[in-house]
């Protein structure tokens, strides 16, 4: 099964850039990454810039209306995400543990939704 | 007899072990439970008519994955369903070979599903009520004074969610094993309090959760044995369900552990748990739920020990270091006759615990000893304010009354002897704890 993984942020606060912590913390991300390969995980997974950098759209009545800033303003930002395949929310579960945004913020562990039987003649 | 009362007999001991064959083929608890309805309304048919067969687990196990097969026919979706589709097949091609095979006892994987740690946790005491226990989902609802509807879909909101969100059912590896089976325990655990708990009152219209939770632990034993956190929350379930018929007085109040009137224990069950208790010990594997039955197990013996009970909350705090044990910990020092110094250790808990009722109960308990009436007054004031049961009100309203004419010279004059000797330390029973928590 695929999940996303909805790094969030916001609940402790997190180390700075240019701080050792911070370099700690990037470390800590490609050892990750590294657990990952080194499992022979299928994933993707980026970080996301700012909420301050964000859009949001939306189309009513034919019309694009668009917003400066994220769709939800809440405290906690949604920072990044990783997509794996594995077999069960149990070890999703294993590998969100090991993400470094669970020692400062939440990770939400999301299934992506099995389509198949969504699609014409499946 | 007919066929509906076999039926139901049969529902209820095999319902489990029917539930977890279904879910191992197909992984969708929702489903196996449709089935499994069908194939019982089914059975009333034809059980009516021809008889009981020779397996009535089998013979349902084999007419709910049929009706599967029937299901995924009629629904067209033959195409995406056709591994799974060969799957049931087999497997009911194998049953029809052998005629009267076992089923295959699948329920330790589905226990560990139903408490699975992504689940919330009413909802996992729920859910393994609903298939584990044979629980009908108005019973739960009543049990959990919830309507029927509300529980209804808490309990399908489970069941997609193990579907949707790829919970896994399996028994945990070495790694999760130990944090897995502890929330199994804890749910069984809960299970039993909430069936301890309420004594009186709407109990007749409630189903008895405590030995449904003793039946839960006793399967759970059967499948994994000699598991010693296992035996441990078996032998103190046993011990304290031991003790029921002594809980309340005449008034309805609420009798501490030790001054229970013993004669109106069940001693079968108290000496089960101790042999529990000693089979888990001796498997060398210490864990809260063997401490707190050996601390059940101490309450029972004909000499408490206190120094021993306060030891065992020692070790009990290296595995639960919460608030609540250490108020119970300090309780039992206090037993030992160290009154200030358990006082001091209740004191400093009231930032964590001040919106717990026992918490109060033991302040107020220990003040009276440290001879402060008004101040032990104030608290038991404060204890009945925050309590939501009666019997425990009635308790508290008794030591609180003893409270007041013990402080007022002209009531005092008339207290008899006995009741003056309840302020003594050497007749008082454990303040907070009627139980180990």
């Amino acid at each position: 099964m695929k999940y996303l993984l909805l790094l969030y942020g916001g609940d402790l606060p997190e180390p700075q850039p240019g701080s050792p912590e911070f370099d700690r913390m990037m470390q800590e991300y490609d050892g990750f990454n590294a657990l990952l390969e080194r499992d022979g995980i299928d994933w993707s997974g980026e970080a996301l810039e700012d909420t301050g950098s964000a859009t949001s759209l939306r189309k009513r009545g034919g019309r694009v209306e668009t917003m400066d800033g994220p769709f939800a303003e809440t405290k906690e930002q949604l920072g990044g995400f990783y997509l794996i395949d594995v077999p069960d929310l149990e070890t999703a579960m294993r590998y969100a543990a090991e993400i470094p945004a669970a020692l400062y913020g939440t990770v939400e562990i999301r299934p992506i939704m099995d389509t198949a039987p969504l699609l014409p003649g499946g | 007899m007919g066929a509906a009362p076999i039926l139901e007999a049969i529902h209820r001991h095999e319902r489990g072990r029917i539930l977890a064959a279904l879910m191992a083929e197909l992984r969708d608890l929702d489903l196996a439970e449709e089935a499994l309805s069908e194939a019982m309304e089914s059975a009333l048919v034809h059980w009516g008519r021809a008889g009981v067969p020779d397996r009535p687990g089998a013979w349902l196990l084999t007419a709910a994955r049929r009706k599967v097969i029937d299901r995924w026919r009629r629904a067209a979706r033959l195409a995406a369903r056709a591994p799974d589709l060969r799957l049931l097949a087999e497997a009911d091609a194998a049953a029809r070979e052998e005629p009267a095979p076992e089923i295959p006892d699948e329920r330790l994987r589905l226990i560990f599903t139903c408490s699975h740690p992504a689940l919330e946790a009413k909802t996992r005491v729920a859910l393994t009520l609903r298939t584990l226990g044979g629980l009908t989902t108005a019973e739960i609802a009543r049990a959990f004074l919830d309507t029927e509807p509300a529980m209804g879909q808490r309990l399908s909101r489970a069941k997609a969610k193990i579907r949707e969100a790829g919970i896994p059912f399996a028994v945990p590896g070495p790694g999760d094993w130990a944090a897995r089976l502890g929330s199994v325990l804890a749910v069984l655990y809960l299970i039993f309090n909430e069936g301890y708990a309420v004594t009186a009152g709407a109990a007749p219209l409630r189903v008895d959760l405590s030995a449904e939770a003793i039946y839960l632990a006793r399967m759970l034993d059967q499948l994994r044995p000699d598991e010693p956190e296992v035996l441990g929350l078996l032998a103190l379930m046993l011990m304290t369900d031991a003790r029921r018929a002594a809980r309340l007085g005449p008034d309805g109040a609420l009798v501490a552990l030790d001054r229970q009137d013993r004669r109106l224990w069940d001693r079968a069950g108290i000496a089960e748990g101790e042999a529990l208790v000693d089979r888990a010990m001796a498997l060398c594997a210490p864990g809260p739920f063997q401490i707190k039955a050996a601390i059940a197990a101490l309450h029972a013996a004909p000499e408490i020990d206190r120094r021993q009970i306060f030891l065992l909350y020692d070790s009990l705090l290296r595995f639960e270091p919460t608030p609540v044990v250490r108020l119970n910990r300090a309780v039992a020092l206090a037993e030992t006759g160290e009154t200030a110094a358990a006082l001091a250790l209740v004191e400093a808990l009231r930032v964590d615990l001040h919106s717990y009722q026992p918490f109060h109960a033991a302040l107020a308990e220990l003040r009276l000893r440290a001879g402060q009436g008004a101040a032990a007054a104030e608290a038991y004031g404060e204890a009945i304010a925050r309590s939501g049961n009666a019997a425990e009100r009635a308790f508290l309203r008794t030591r609180l009354a003893a409270v007041q004419t013990a402080a007022d010279p002209k009531k005092k004059a008339e207290q008899s002897s006995a009741q003056v000797q309840q302020g003594g330390k050497d007749t008082e029973g454990t303040p907070v704890s009627h139980e180990p928590r």
